[in-house]
């Protein structure tokens, strides 16, 4: 069911965390990292000891800069870090510091191109704070706080930057917050500053979604849904909650406001455990920090340093594509490749198919390959053997990789030479072929990866499935 | 040779002399001291602990117990923090290691520095060396009662309300608190970060520059510090021409402010005017209204916050058997804060409450402005505002502890300049019923050079005896 199906629209804003990946802390000299033996990255300031004091980190509060000015936000002249205060064992001051009523970066506009137009998202605001340390529950089942024997506090992830983005309830469906957050996330990539995988819990989201008629005014009451760690959980947690508010509404029971998070073993929405006293973090602004003013110039000067944006670059390539094509290019950063493979030569669609399926199956980095090389191959690609083409793209990433040897290769196109393998392999397999004749024409192309199999990869696949196709139809 | 140091009278001064002359090496003067500490106390209670080994190259420095030493418990007075070791020095001591000064130990204080007389240290009152019964005020109650009982040659303590000016002035001792800004608070245990300022509790005003010498100066770990704008220089002049001195109403006649201070004072201040210094009455109505009320809105809330990170979770102790993580905090902290701090605590914690922000920290910040401003404008006119320290001589112990409104009195008169972040000095300036009396010098912001060649020409001037009485 889609909301414009049943008369109603989803209403969605997202919160957004990313861990910046600057070489140390936010407030102290201790070097950020994973994988570290636990407590290894710590110091008296991100243990929270008695007098000692936080440091801003001058990159991380350029880096926001950046992001702030990628996300079309007014950068403050004057910022402010408050203290936002609460007790629990993952948080070693009883505050955490971050930003409140004077956030770095406010009153943003990020456009996300979509086939027919560009969505255009409201940014509220994105501020810097410091991320919390990594809690281990031990002894209760899958790790989870209930039932836990003892919890375990890991503080090397402790005080590591965090930017805070939060965008205004502009988006409409699912897909357009995986849209957003794919192109989001390929711009925070681009500029640098961090790796934002939400595997590693490097870029981090958490959904306000309510439903609303189409056409109606205001807002209804919303669900927060937390611990969604990859796109399609994003998409599938965001359609169970508006699946479920739509029902309740229709059955005239009450939405209540509630935090979630969503299972995805189950595909369902169970709540999401909190105290039970409302909580009341009694900000105010941090005396152990003056306030951060980023000058003009340096604004001016990180303005300049922006990479082209991801959503400009899709509208460059649809034309030449189309819209799916150059949102997959762009967004999976294969874009840089597809445009100087083609500008070396290479057919357009060719190329893009190249690079997103044989190239990224491969697992080459696309930032380390030679375009002139990749483009002699996609030239290539139906005249060589299949098998030399696959083992040419795996070491296209290989240093002083040379595509001439492979294209020395040819492929059997030889009518006399494949067709007894192809009798071979009909023979082989009655069944299938009983299976074809009655209708199941789809097994051709399992006939046809028989044969290149037999032929060690050397056959020209387009001819074995001509032939294949006459002899079947004989 | 070391035996015939006597310590009451020595100043930090005199005391380089005597190691640069070859007279007493630095390890002689170390036990020397800690010879006086171990006969006299057990009547004091000023040391929390005491470090045995002579450590430096020059002469002895006592350091308030909220300074944290490396390798050295700091406990700030607290059970919370019992049994705690910095694995770092503080910026304060590593200045005083960098200089050559040998610690001698920790002194006592009121627990988190929230006090006036020393009695809300965890670990006992400390005693007045003037007189026994009474307290030395607070909350550097060791680090004073130390220097005047000749236990320290000189002593860092630290000042958010007047927990510097108030005690020196109790124990007849010279005391700064230093321009907000100017002194490191990088490893001080917190109480009100925006009003915390570590200075000298010395003997005579030249001490108290040179320490001040020592331990000021930006540090990279405080982003709240600044590079002095001008150096410390050792007072000399024994005049006070050229000087214009503000004499605010409302400090010198405030209720409360006992009949022999205010004469001590007055009579201060005439011999100020003798010295050649232009005195001028003039006025701080709202700093003085509004002063004491704010600091209690904006000091509990910082504390609040503060007093957080002891939970129990990463050192100190912990209450063992509880039921859950909130029931272990709860316990943890009933059991390791006293009645003052918890009180504290539930104030600041109450005033940052939702719906209440506006009214109480906010509006307090915002007078915070205009108490920042009145002083301002009274720096125009004059470069020295003078005032008594203290409403009182030392008050019994005991005296005030059933009553926390008469013990916050203690500090209504340095509070207004501290709110300001304005450096003050106390000096002595006689006696009141056997009693030291402290005189308050306020200057303008960095102004602390006017302070020291004002303290310093009075105190000549004064001849105060700093060697109690009862000692002589």
């Amino acid at each position: 069911m889609t909301g414009s199906e049943s008369g109603w629209e989803p209403v969605i804003g997202l919160e957004i965390h990313v861990q910046l990946k600057t070489r140390t802390k936010m407030f102290c000299r201790c070097e950020t990292g994973f994988g570290e033996p636990e407590n290894t990255r710590t110091c008296p300031v991100c243990l929270a000891h008695p007098g000692a004091l936080p440091v801003a980190n001058r990159a991380a509060v350029d880096w926001t800069v950046k992001l702030g000015l990628a996300l079309g936000c007014e950068i403050a002249e004057r910022a402010q870090f408050h203290r936002k205060n609460y007790f629990y064992f993952d948080l070693p001051k009883g505050y955490q510091i971050s930003q409140y009523d004077e956030p770095l970066c406010r009153a943003g506009r990020f456009d996300v191109p979509c086939a027919d137009g560009d969505l255009e998202v409201g940014i509220v605001r994105a501020h810097l704070e410091e991320d919390a340390a990594k809690t281990v529950h031990v002894g209760g089942a899958g790790g989870r706080i209930v039932g836990a024997g003892r919890s375990l506090v890991d503080f090397n992830r402790g005080g590591t930057p965090l930017v805070e983005i939060v965008t205004k309830p502009d988006l409409r469906s699912a897909d357009d917050a995986r849209r957003f957050l794919q192109i989001l996330r390929q711009t925070i990539v681009e500029l640098g500053i961090s790796d934002a995988e939400m595997e590693k819990g490097t870029l981090r989201c958490d959904a306000n979604i309510s439903v609303r008629k189409v056409g109606e005014a205001g807002f209804r009451t919303r669900w927060e849904l937390k611990n969604m760690n990859s796109f399609s959980f994003i998409g599938r947690g965001i359609d169970a909650a508006v699946r479920e508010q739509i029902a309740l509404h229709e059955a005239g029971e009450e939405v209540v406001q509630q935090t979630y998070d969503y299972d995805a073993d189950r595909d369902a929405l169970t709540p999401h455990r909190t105290k039970e006293e409302a909580e009341d973090y009694r900000y105010f602004p941090e005396p152990d920090l003056v306030p951060v003013a980023p000058e003009a110039a340096l604004v001016a000067r990180l303005r300049a340093e922006l990479p082209e944006p991801p959503g400009v670059r899709i509208r460059r390539l649809e034309g030449e594509l189309d819209f799916a094509t150059a949102f997959d290019l762009v967004t999976t950063g294969r874009d840089r490749l597809y445009e100087a493979v083609a500008a070396a030569g290479a057919e357009a669609r060719a190329a893009a198919n190249v690079i997103m399926n044989q190239l990224a199956r491969a697992g080459v980095d696309p930032g380390v390959v030679v375009p002139s090389e990749l483009a002699k191959l996609v030239e290539a690609r139906d005249r060589i053997p299949r098998a030399a083409f696959d083992e040419a793209i795996a070491h296209t990433g290989d240093e002083g990789f040379s595509a001439d040897p492979y294209l020395e290769q040819e492929q059997v196109s030889d009518t006399a030479s494949l067709e007894p393998v192809i009798e071979a392999v009909l023979d082989a397999n009655p069944d299938q072929v009983a299976a074809y004749k009655g209708g199941k024409e789809g097994l051709l192309g399992f006939f046809v990866g028989q044969v290149m199999k037999e032929t060690g990869g050397t056959a020209n696949p387009k001819l074995v499935g001509d032939l294949l196709r006459r002899r079947l139809q004989a | 040779m070391s035996a015939e140091i006597e310590t009451l009278r020595l100043t930090a001064e005199q005391a380089f002399a005597l190691v640069e002359s070859g007279e007493v090496t630095p390890e002689e003067l170390h036990s020397t001291y800690l010879g006086v500490i171990s006969e006299r106390d057990p009547e004091l209670n000023a040391f929390l602990r005491t470090v045995k080994e002579p450590n430096g190259t020059s002469i002895p420095i006592a350091l308030k117990d909220l300074i944290s030493t490396c390798g050295l418990e700091t406990t700030a007075g607290s059970r919370i923090l019992e049994g705690y070791v910095p694995v770092a020095d503080s910026t304060v001591a590593a200045r005083c290691r960098a200089a050559g000064l040998s610690v001698l130990g920790k002194t006592n204080m009121d627990e988190f520095a929230m006090g006036s007389s020393g009695e809300n240290s965890a670990y006992g009152p400390t005693r007045n060396p003037w007189h026994l019964d009474r307290v030395p005020g607070g909350s550097s109650s060791g680090s004073a009662a130390a220097v005047a009982g000749g236990l320290a040659p000189w002593a860092l303590g630290s000042d958010t309300g007047g927990s510097i000016k108030q005690p020196a002035s109790f124990c007849g001792l010279v005391g700064l608190r230093p321009t907000y800004g100017t002194v490191s608070r990088s490893g001080i245990v917190a109480f009100a970060s925006s009003l915390d300022q570590v200075g000298p509790i010395t003997k005579t005003v030249r001490d108290c520059a040179l320490l001040y010498r020592i331990i000021a100066g930006r540090d990279p770990a405080d982003s709240t510090t600044v590079e002095l704008p001008v150096p410390v220089e050792l007072p000399e002049a024994e005049d006070l021409r050229g000087l214009r001195i503000g004499v605010p109403r409302e400090l010198n006649e405030a209720e409360g402010v006992e009949t022999g201070v205010a004469t001590a004072v007055a009579e201060a201040i005439e011999l100020a005017r003798e010295l050649g210094a232009d005195l001028e009455a003039c006025s701080l109505p709202l700093s003085v209204r509004y002063g004491l009320p704010c600091y209690y809105l904006i000091a509990p809330s910082e504390a609040s916050s503060n007093l957080a990170r002891y939970d129990g979770v990463r050192y100190g102790p912990r209450a063992d058997g509880a039921g859950d993580l909130d029931e272990m905090y709860a316990e943890t902290r009933r059991r390791g804060f006293g009645d003052e701090p918890k009180r504290r605590i539930m104030l600041g914690t109450y005033a940052l409450s939702a719906g209440y922000y506006d009214a109480f920290y906010g509006q307090a910040q915002k007078v915070r402005t205009v108490i920042r401003r009145e002083h301002d404008e009274l720096f125009r006119r004059f470069d020295l505002l003078v005032s008594p320290t203290s409403p009182t001589v030392a008050f019994p112990l005991g005296a005030r502890t059933a009553d926390p409104l008469a013990m916050y009195v203690a500090d209504l008169l340095t509070i207004p300049s501290n709110m300001a972040g304005l450096p003050g000095l106390s000096i002595p300036c006689g006696l009141s019923e056997g009693l030291p009396v402290g005189l308050q010098l306020i200057g303008p912001q960095f102004g602390e050079n006017a302070l020291f060649r004002a303290g310093h020409a009075l105190e000549r001037a004064l001849e105060f005896d700093f060697v109690p009485e009862r000692l002589r």
